[in-house]
């Protein structure tokens, strides 16, 4: 019986191999601690754009977000076509919030974002080159795009960094195969 | 004055008065033409040579038409005729792109009065103009006029805009909503649904009065009706285009002029 199915150990072990630990991209935004009478916590949102600009995900959106005590009516999503790119490469097409991507604006600081390729929001991403691109605009302020290109998947863990002049610091990708 | 008499007085006077301003530039500038949820804009409308500035005529709001992404006709919520600028705001409900147009059609008369032999003129519309020519006068020429000055505005993701079919017609290869400074924007002007070839277009972007030059930028529709820009500088810009044919409803009528404009912003 056994030699009667000799591929039969192969396959099965091909099916019990699993899926390899799925390859993550970790994002670091930092938002300036700006000096200005009437501060406003910028509107952010973070998303990767194929080679050709379409956008595969939207990884991020912090805006203000309706909550009892701040912003009851929800007025909040009025301003988040002032992100001007993400809004026409795809944020318009969105139904926020979603779970796992929209959030409450940040404070002045550095902040950490984690994902892993298969799960949401960072779907298979098809290999060939990438920007991680971060638009921040600000009420009584400016609007910055920052993008960092990088290669999927990742050869190796590394890591790309630009950094904004105004409304956006520091931003990292880092590569996790 | 007999009310049938004062009205018809009252409306010769209006549209004479419009015809006089058709020298000048007719303009809608809307408060903005993105919106990320329902929400309402106000919109000016104005007849100037300054673009974008209200210093000569008010816009008559009569022929106002806004159409909402599902076809469906709306009103403006409120509306004012000022001195030289009308205003009115336009509740905006559904996502989609609609369209703010104010459509005028009129018809001019010029004849030789039979017992003086005076030139006369007139201006009506299609049903009056009739009335309006005594029935011995000489040299008569009537011309049909098709006018139509529009903008957009587009909440959340746009849609596509129903044709309409009558007169210069704009449509964009993306959405008339979506310039960008920097970026090519394409479009097709159609004429009666067809595509309207080699036309002259000009699109001057406002603020004129703030510089020395008009810099309007002078395009030709090529022979599929198409033309396209690339916008040196974000801001309002408003687009003219027009033309004469013989394709008149009225028979008398020997020729129809056509005139469009519409009001694009261009983001930065």
């Amino acid at each position: 019986m056994q030699l009667r199915y000799p591929l039969a150990p192969i396959a099965l072990s091909a099916l019990f191999a699993g899926p390899a630990i799925a390859a993550g991209l970790g994002v670091n935004i930092e938002i300036p601690r700006l000096n200005v009478s009437e501060y406003h916590r910028p509107y952010v949102a973070a998303w990767i754009e194929r080679a050709d600009s379409s956008m595969a995900t939207t990884l991020a959106v912090w805006y203000d977000v309706r909550t009892k005590t701040n912003n009851p009516e929800g007025e909040g999503t009025k301003w988040l076509k002032d992100l001007r790119q993400w809004w026409r490469r795809g944020g318009r097409e969105l139904a926020v919030p979603i779970d796992g991507v929209t959030g409450a604006t940040k404070p002045a600081g550095k902040h950490a974002l984690s994902f892993t390729e298969g799960s949401k929001p960072l779907a298979q991403l098809a290999p060939g080159s990438y920007k991680l691109v971060v638009e921040a605009a600000r009420e009584v302020g400016g609007r910055e795009v920052v993008s960092v290109p990088f290669q999927w998947p990742p050869a190796k863990a590394d890591s790309a960094t630009a950094t904004g002049k105004e409304e956006l610091g520091e931003v990292k990708v880092e590569l996790k195969p | 004055m007999k009310p049938i008499l004062r009205t018809a007085a009252v409306a010769t006077t209006a549209l004479l008065a419009t015809l006089a301003a058709q020298a000048h530039n007719a303009w809608l500038l809307p408060s903005t033409t993105v919106l990320s949820k329902p929400d309402r804009v106000t919109v000016d409308a104005a007849i100037s040579n300054d673009l974008f500035v209200a210093n000569h005529a008010a816009m008559n709001l009569d022929n106002l038409q806004i159409t909402a992404p599902d076809g469906a006709a709306l009103k403006a919520e409120t509306q004012a005729k000022l001195r030289q600028r009308s205003v009115f705001d336009v509740e905006l409900p559904q996502p989609g792109t609609y369209r703010i147009a104010v459509v005028n059609a009129g018809v001019f008369a010029s004849w030789k009065d039979k017992a003086t032999g005076q030139p006369k003129r007139a201006r009506g519309t299609a049903e009056s103009i009739a009335g309006q020519i005594p029935a011995d006068a000489t040299d008569v020429n009537v011309t049909q006029s098709v006018g139509r000055n529009e903008t957009f505005v587009t909440v959340g993701k746009p849609s596509a805009l129903k044709p309409i079919g009558v007169g210069l017609e704009l449509v964009a290869a993306g959405s008339l909503t979506d310039n960008v400074k920097g970026e090519k924007s394409s479009f097709t002007l159609l004429l009666d649904g067809q595509p309207a070839k080699d036309l002259e277009v000009g699109i001057t972007a406002g603020g004129t009065v703030y510089r020395d030059k008009l810099e309007e930028l002078k395009l030709k529709t090529d022979d599929k009706g198409q033309f396209s820009v690339t916008w040196p500088a974000a801001g309002m810009y408003w687009l003219e285009a027009s033309t004469r044919d013989n394709k008149t409803t009225l028979p008398q009528a020997k020729e129809r002029r056509v005139s469009y404009s519409a009001t694009l912003e261009v983001a930065p």
